[in-house]
């Protein structure tokens, strides 16, 4: 697990840095001080479990064992891409994994992860979803959709929201009546816990509750991890919304900082171990850029190609009579 | 020969589909207990049982976002949505989500979902008389159906279902009743997707229509050919997108003449974006401007005179050909 959060760390450095270079264009969205949830939260379901997040995406995607090339080449825009260059940042996907992507109009994954789940009630299906998302999708019609049918049907779907104490530049004060999400689910029957999403151990115990609730068939939980984004909401925020002062306090809690101190303090490993993995994650995504930055470009002549998965063209068909 | 209505039409392919694939499954508002706003999924609940026919609740965004889900999840939905004003809610889904995922994610998967769901009008009022066909063809990844006949709407609403992609099926409440012969069953009473129809032949004008404006065109070209000995070939487009040009084209290329006929607004409408791609093909075989046959740009009042001063029907198609010949 410790492994886990300095690869989204440092993969997450490589890319801020290639934006810069301007070799990452568009939205780029920075996971840096989250990596507990996706880590914790990841690891307590089974890799086949179905995976839907928000477009802050790059953590999940790793976690889930997605390979850092194919996912830094996907933010460079390369045919080698997840998703072959034609979704960015914001949409990485692996369906082999079943992770089914990031997805970038604000809570529009709630309700297509509670679909999801019937699939697999449907089917008989011993898989969960997972469907992850932000503090600011609460205020969005299609989250309480999402929820009531979840709810209504008992499906067995695990809705984690982090709470990252923004949304964009409006504050929790400003875009949610409560500060708890967990009172969300309230009205919807729905159990949940709230967790410490800068702990990988307290997001782990929560999501692991919530996901034997679902297989047992129980229904869906809600999970509120508590969290904080070191960095702007994008590449382009300026942070005025905030002072360094508070960024600095939650900076203090760096969820990597605190699993290792942890695990030196257990002498589950030395801190000699832990430089290591930093310093293999390094020069993994050292090549991870390398490849990206060699990967060639999408064929133009396949720009059309995919519109459809069956393209029905009717000039190749002729003229229809009487 | 045996008849059918246009609203067992659409029943019968949901229902035979249902049993043909276990992954079948409809949800909607009132579609169960009250079997369908237009009655058209009566006793279906019945039969398959809540699994297969799902009462949701009234939320149009969820219902789609739901079914886009479900297909992922290895389903084949159909999700009702009672008209296609309250359609505007899910847009969306339907655009950002079902429409873009198979392309957007390098084509790891598709959604092979159908959204049916009704245009039409008889006084209920501006909110509740629109129809966004061309809105909906506008968007790349989305297949756009409206059935005019029993035979079309079963056939074409087969196809739809096993098709892979997100189809937008748009039937019409003032067909529902109407009676047409029934269908082949079977294989053979499959329509494909992306076919139009030369309903009737003629040589002095094309008109193109589709939906219920299919029965306005053929009825204006039975009064052009009595009254005017105008002899009009009518197209009934059947599938918006992907659109048949080539029968649009190669029927333009022998009558020189067109009139485009549909009921959703003039600026803006379908008719519009089939004008430009007219223009675009067939600018030096056209004897005259192509002439619509378009709602005017007026929300539709409730007052009887002034909804039937505005709801395109026969008179203004015979006027559109009077216009150009
Ligand atoms: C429907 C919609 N409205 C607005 C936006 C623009 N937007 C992108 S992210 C964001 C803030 C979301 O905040 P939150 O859900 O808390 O997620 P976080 O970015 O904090 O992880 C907004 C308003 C969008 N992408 N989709
Ligand atoms: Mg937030």
């Amino acid at each position: 697990m410790y492994r886990q959060m300095v690869l989204i760390r440092r993969f997450e450095d490589h890319a801020a840095e290639s934006y810069a270079r301007a070799r990452i264009g568009g939205f780029l969205h920075l996971y840096i001080g989250e990596e507990a949830v996706a880590v914790g939260a990841l690891n307590a379901a089974r890799p086949t479990d179905h995976l839907l997040t928000h477009y802050r995406d790059h953590g999940y995607a790793l976690v889930r064992g997605c390979d850092p090339k194919a996912a830094m080449a996907e933010l460079f825009g390369k045919a080698s891409g997840l998703s072959g260059g034609r979704g960015g940042s914001m949409h990485l996907a692996e369906a082999s994994r079943h992770f089914w992507g990031g997805h970038a109009i604000v809570g529009s994954h709630i309700p297509i992860g509670a679909g999801m789940a019937y699939a697999m009630q449907y089917q008989r299906r011993e898989e969960v979803v997972l469907d992850f998302f932000g503090d600011g999708a609460t205020g969005n019609g299609i989250f309480h959709e999402g929820l009531n049918m979840a709810a209504l049907w008992q499906l067995p779907v695990v809705f984690v929201c982090e709470n990252n104490l923004y949304g964009m530049g409006a504050t929790l004060a400003e875009e949610s009546p409560v500060k708890d999400m967990i009172i969300r689910a309230e009205g919807y029957t729905m159990p949940s816990r709230q967790c410490d999403g800068m702990d990988v151990f307290s997001v782990y115990e929560a999501v692991r509750t919530a996901v034997e609730h679902c297989r047992s068939g129980k229904g869906p939980f809600f999970v509120e991890a508590v969290t904080y984004r070191f960095r702007g909401h994008s590449m382009a925020d300026p942070e005025l919304y905030r002072d360094k002062e508070e960024v600095g306090r939650w900076r203090a809690q760096d969820p990597i900082l605190r699993f290792g101190e942890f695990c030196v303090r257990q002498r589950i490993s030395s801190e000699r171990e832990l430089e290591e993995v930093n310093e293999q994650v390094e020069q993994e995504m050292l090549e991870a850029v390398a490849f990206a930055e060699a990967a060639p470009l999408p064929e133009e002549s396949t720009v059309a190609d995919g519109v459809y998965a069956n393209p029905i063209d009717p000039e190749a068909a002729g003229p229809e009579s009487a | 020969m045996a008849e059918l209505s246009y609203r067992a039409a659409v029943r019968d392919a949901l229902r035979e589909e249902m049993l043909r694939d276990e992954s079948v499954i409809l949800l909607g508002e009132s579609i169960t207990g009250y079997g369908g706003s237009y009655a058209v999924t009566k006793g279906l609940v019945e039969e398959f049982g809540p699994r297969r026919v799902m009462e949701t609740p009234i939320a149009e965004a969820g219902i789609v976002g739901f079914a886009v889900g479900a297909a992922m999840g290895g389903l084949r939905p159909v999700a009702e949505l009672m008209t296609v004003n309250f359609a505007l809610l899910a847009l969306d889904q339907i655009v950002n989500s079902a429409a873009k995922f198979h392309y957007m994610f390098g084509q790891q998967w598709s959604v092979p979902l159908v959204v049916r769901t009704v245009s039409g009008f008889g006084q209920l009022g501006a909110t509740h008389s629109q129809s966004f066909e061309g809105w909906f063809a506008s968007v790349p990844g989305l297949k756009v159906v409206m059935p005019a006949t029993p035979t079309d709407a079963y056939g074409l609403l087969v196809s739809a279902i096993r098709d892979p992609d997100p189809v937008i099926f748009i039937e019409h409440s003032l067909l529902y009743s109407m009676r047409g012969p029934a269908p082949p069953s079977g294989e053979a009473g499959l329509v494909p997707l992306g076919r139009a129809q030369v309903v009737r032949q003629g040589q002095d004008v094309t008109v193109v229509a589709y939906s219920r404006m299919l029965f306005q065109a053929l009825q204006a070209a039975e009064t052009l050919e009595r009254e005017d000995g105008i002899s009009c070939e009518v197209i009934d487009l059947r599938t918006l997108r992907p659109l048949d040009y080539p029968t649009v084209v190669g029927s333009v290329r022998r009558t020189h003449r067109v009139v485009l006929c549909g009921e959703d607004w003039r600026t803006g409408g379908f008719g519009a974006t089939l004008l430009a791609e007219i223009q675009d093909r067939c600018f030096d075989d056209l004897d005259g401007p192509v002439a619509r046959v378009a709602m005017r740009d007026i929300p539709l009042p409730y007052a009887r005179n002034l909804e039937h001063l505005l709801i395109p029907a026969a008179g203004d198609v015979v006027a559109a050909v009077r216009s150009l010949v």
